[in-house]
């Protein structure tokens, strides 16, 4: 039986009406799946001109006898070793829909790429050899699948003519693989008995497979269905961005569950701000009216001006994510180094990411071997549940009730490492502070920057210890004060006297250290005053996090003196308490003072004096649009 | 009977898995994780987005993160059918403005047809173009076989370009179906320093999570239209009314499917004259998009060799 319509009856030639189901392809090394996929093509005469000539002569050079594989396995390595290295992705039409078939690595070596290949499936197909039976990674992919919400899972027993078609080994493994997955949660909707190689039901029930009554693998794809958007569920958008491009200022990111329309009440987690839609704007044609569900990107304006950030996750009025710095989760681990308990690492919720510590690691398990492995521990192609503690408060759902923002991704030295499923989410002490609604001041910021000649500001001094920031601070306040403005100083050793005394040194502490010092200047210059911050600051990361509350606001000057120049001025005394190593996390002597990569002016005051630095300050003030010069340009403000 | 699907129950033996389930050992005590509620719930309402504008918003999510995460993008322009619509979907997903430069690596083999569109769309969609040249043929490996030397060029000329600007972010529009080495890609692709493509050891990408952090002084390509098809393209381009260069259509019987280099591109038969026209050939041609690619054909290993070095 042919599946394939003669594409001249196909009704629709732009594929635009026909639902398309994305099929992934596992199972255990050498088991056949990109055999099958090639076969699958052919079968369904969906191999482009000259394609089956190419795979003769591949595998003929290689002196071998035809080789299916050989379609998908286009790397040299890949044909050389008769082995997939990394997954691929190739099409075919059935009667009723667009297939994307998904080719996965069996080897073990290449579990990221299977999990990459699979990730992005709606349904499954598990190959299992039929003389070699449900083998480790046969249990490992099926597990996988489990964890990447996969539960449309077809069998496929393959090469049935090395056992002679024999229905009875047929029924064993059928038995055994069913009785695995329906342990995990999963009922497979097929078991087919095929010869990949030689065509025994691909596409049809060839009569050396004559007992056999179900359908075959063709047929079985058909009845895979897509997944679909979350239409249904509670509001999530998860902001990407906050674009300035003119003068709207819009929130962008992609709708993950349910929907919205302008004229919405919402809610920004995890801080529990809340705001109304003002538009859903777009291009060209903008505003948009109407609902925008599930799927789509979007960008919105606010009806009123609030910090709002990448990371924070907007939600409709009493149906929020949770807030929380606890979670636990269901994970597989990809990386050579184990996960251990105490390893710090990196977490992508959404589009939030936030440092963490794993605190406990409750179980370890191999999927490929189902032996509960040793518990201080996960190692690479594990899996187990763990729990987490955030370094700062994200939203987030348990997968239960939100399968797309249930789910994380743990990041180790920039790459990616592991992933999973947040099983629960521990609500912090505080309660969800939904009904806060910040004060607005009484003045208007015209009305303050008409009076001080400057919009207000956050000018961030970064630099060694005696590099000159504190010095360049002061003179900066005397000169801005002078001519009538309105600048307030934040010097970070005197607010670690009070507002921050809980803090230490450690890079955590000196993250939340930054960020308060962030935030009490963002507000300052929220409302028109200049926030002068002298700080060491030494992360890229910290200060990228302030300039990320600041915003537009932000002005970071690199106050630059050579280090032997810092060192012997020591106004504090510190560099020679820590070169006698009584001042142990000193930032100076350690190397570990990271410059600005970009920043709005860099200073090196071994070179100029106070007054002349002070000048190029004010220069970079009145070019940036901080401080206006002329008293014209005042009138046009008021 | 092996349809162990509960409609499916009657003809034929049971199957026996079922009741043996017990016998599994169980992974985490047994406690398999129960299905999301929405998914018990079982049919849900039609959709509200077509093929067309699911693909649309993938790929703004894909350059939407790429902008937000990387420092110094820039979008390779090629003037061709994908770059025009990834211009656009770029347009969509800042509002209009494209907030990168549009990078031309140009050979200067290219059909006059596609400079004067460069030259016109450049303006009129408010680009922030750059135009970088390639090294003369002898700077290239001579080892290549001669299309692909020739293609290698690009290579090249891409890497003075990096150079230059220090680009950490080059955003290229090429697509899976297209060739079976662009279909092992990820949307976020590392390059090392010397812009090779390390192809044994992609890192994992998933759940539209992506690897944006390139080493010191190396590159990512990003890959926005990777799940498009060519159907897809003409499609999108059609409903969109993104301006094409004329090549596309049918001219005395021949027209381009892909456009190259003048030199080592050739057109295909076809009497396409439209867009619905090119629509309907697609359906039904089995001839593969790049086989007016002389470079495609040479060797086995010719374009694999070529994406290594960092061709796209
Ligand atoms: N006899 C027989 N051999 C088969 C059949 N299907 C595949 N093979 C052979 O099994 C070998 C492995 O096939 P592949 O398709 O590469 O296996 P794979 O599962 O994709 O392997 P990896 O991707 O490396 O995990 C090849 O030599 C195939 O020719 C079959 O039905 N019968
Ligand atoms: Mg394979």
């Amino acid at each position: 039986m042919n599946m394939i319509l003669p594409s001249s009856v196909s009704a629709t030639p732009n594929g635009t009406t026909r639902p398309q189901v994305r099929i992934v392809i596992v199972g255990h090394v050498d088991h056949g799946k990109s055999t099958l996929v090639g076969r699958l093509l052919h079968e369904t005469g969906s191999l482009p001109e000259g394609k089956l000539e190419m795979l003769k002569a591949v595998s003929a050079r290689r002196g071998m006898p035809f080789e299916w594989s050989f379609l998908l396995d286009a790397l040299q390595t890949e044909r050389d070793q008769g082995i997939t290295i990394d997954t691929t992705q190739i099409r075919f039409r059935t009667r009723s829909r667009d297939v994307v078939l998904i080719d996965a690595p069996g080897h073990a070596e290449f579990l990221r790429n299977m999990i990459t290949g699979a990730s992005q499936a709606d349904g499954a197909v598990l190959i299992i050899d039929a003389l070699e039976g449900v083998r480790d990674q046969t249990r490992r992919h099926g597990y996988l699948l489990h964890l990447l919400g996969i539960k449309q899972v077809a069998i496929v027993v393959n090469k049935m003519d090395r056992v002679d078609f024999s229905a009875d080994r047929f029924k064993a493994i059928s038995d055994e693989i069913s009785a695995h997955l329906i342990g995990l949660g999963v009922t497979p909707s097929a078991v087919i008995p095929i010869s990949a190689r030689d065509g025994d039901g691909v596409a049809e029930r060839t009569p050396r497979i004559s007992w056999y009554q179900g359908p075959c693998v063709v047929e079985a794809l058909d009845a895979l269905e897509p997944a679909r958007p979350l239409e249904q569920l509670a509001l999530r958008l998860p902001v990407q961005a906050i674009y300035k491009f003119d003068d709207r200022r819009i929130v962008a990111g992609r709708i993950e569950s349910g929907h919205l329309s302008a004229g919405d009440e919402i809610v920004i987690m995890p801080a529990g701000k809340i705001a109304k839609i003002k538009t859903v704007e777009s291009w060209p044609v903008t505003p948009l009216h109407g609902s925008h569900s599930a799927g789509r990107s979007v960008g919105i304006t606010l009806d009123r001006e609030l910090f709002i950030e990448r990371g924070d996750v907007i939600a409709h009025a009493g149906a929020t994510p949770r807030d929380t710095r606890r979670i636990r989760a269901r994970i597989f681990w990809l990386h050579d180094k184990p996960l251990a308990k105490g390893d710090q690492v990196l977490v992508r919720l959404g589009t939030r990411e936030s440092r963490a510590q794993v605190v406990a690691i409750e179980k370890a398990v191999d999927p490929g071997e189902l032996s509960n492995a040793e518990t201080t521990s996960i190692a690479r192609n594990h899996v187990g549940e763990i729990d987490l503690s955030l370094a700062q408060p994200v939203a987030a759902d348990p997968y239960q009730d939100n399968p797309r923002t249930g789910r994380l991704v743990i990041e180790v030295n920039g790459r990616i490492a592991g992933g999973g499923l947040v099983l629960s989410v521990e609500a912090g002490q505080r309660a969800v502070p939904i009904d806060i609604v910040p004060v607005e001041s009484a003045l208007r910021p015209e009305e303050r920057s008409a009076r001080y000649r400057h919009n207000g500001a956050v000018i961030w001094l970064t630099g060694l210890p005696g590099s000159g920031k504190s010095t360049l601070a002061r003179a900066l306040e005397r000169r801005l004060f002078s001519r009538g403005g309105s600048p307030i100083l934040l010097d970070g050793d005197t607010l670690r006297a009070g507002l921050n005394n809980d803090l230490g040194f450690s890079p955590q502490d000196r993250s939340e250290n930054i960020r308060r010092l962030a935030e009490v200047a963002t507000h300052l210059a929220r409302n028109g005053h200049v926030a002068i911050v002298a700080a060491v600051s030494p992360a890229i990361a910290d200060r990228a996090a302030a300039r990320r509350i600041a915003d537009a606001a932000f002005r970071e000057i690199h106050v630059a003196a050579p280090a032997e120049v810092c060192e012997s001025r020591d106004p504090k005394g510190h560099y020679a308490k820590a070169r006698a190593g009584t001042l142990p996390s000193f930032t100076g002597i350690t190397n570990d003072y990271q410059p600005p990569l970009e920043c709005e002016l860099k200073l090196d005051t071994s070179t100029r004096t106070v007054a002349d630095a002070t000048d190029a300050i004010e220069r970079m003030l009145a070019e940036t649009g901080v401080l206006f010069d002329e008293l014209v340009d005042l009138a046009a403000n008021i | 009977m092996h349809l162990l699907n509960s409609e499916s129950g009657g003809a034929g033996p049971q199957p026996t898995a079922l009741t043996e389930a017990s016998t599994v050992p169980k992974i985490f005590g047994g406690q398999p994780l129960p299905p999301p509620s929405i998914l018990a719930e079982g049919r849900l309402p039609p959709p509200s987005m077509d093929h067309l504008d699911e693909l649309e918003a993938q790929s703004i999510y894909i350059l939407r993160e790429a902008f937000a995460r990387l420092k110094k993008l820039a979008l390779l322009w090629s003037l061709g059918k994908d770059s025009n619509v990834m211009i656009w979907l770029a347009r969509k997903a800042f509002f209009g403005r494209v907030p990168f430069p549009a990078l031309h690596v140009d050979t200067g083999k290219k059909f006059p047809e596609m400079y004067a569109f460069r030259d016109r769309f450049g303006k009129e969609w408010e680009l922030d173009l750059k135009v970088e040249p390639c090294p003369p043929i002898d700077a290239v490996d001579p080892t290549l076989p001669p299309a692909a030397r020739s293609a290698a060029r690009k290579t090249e000329g891409l890497k003075w370009a990096l150079t230059k600007y220090g680009f950490d972010g080059l955003i290229a529009g090429i697509r899976r179906d297209e060739e079976a080495t662009r279909a092992k890609e990820r949307v976020f692709s590392p390059r090392g320093i010397e812009g090779g493509w390390d192809v044994r050891d992609q890192p994992p990408e998933f759940w539209d999570h992506f690897n944006a952090s390139p080493p010191q002084g190396a590159h990512l390509r990003i890959h926005p239209i990777l799940h498009w098809t060519e159907a897809d393209i003409w499609a999108y381009t059609k409903r969109e009314n993104i301006p094409i260069i004329p090549l596309y259509l049918s001219k005395d019987g021949k027209r381009y499917r892909s456009l190259g280099d003048q030199d080592i591109t050739n057109p295909v038969a076809s009497t396409a004259s439209s867009i619905d026209e090119i629509l309907i050939e697609l359906d039904a041609t089995k001839v593969p998009e790049r086989a007016g690619r002389a470079l495609d054909h040479e060797t086995e290993d010719a374009f694999e060799r070529l994406r290594v070095a960092g061709y796209l």
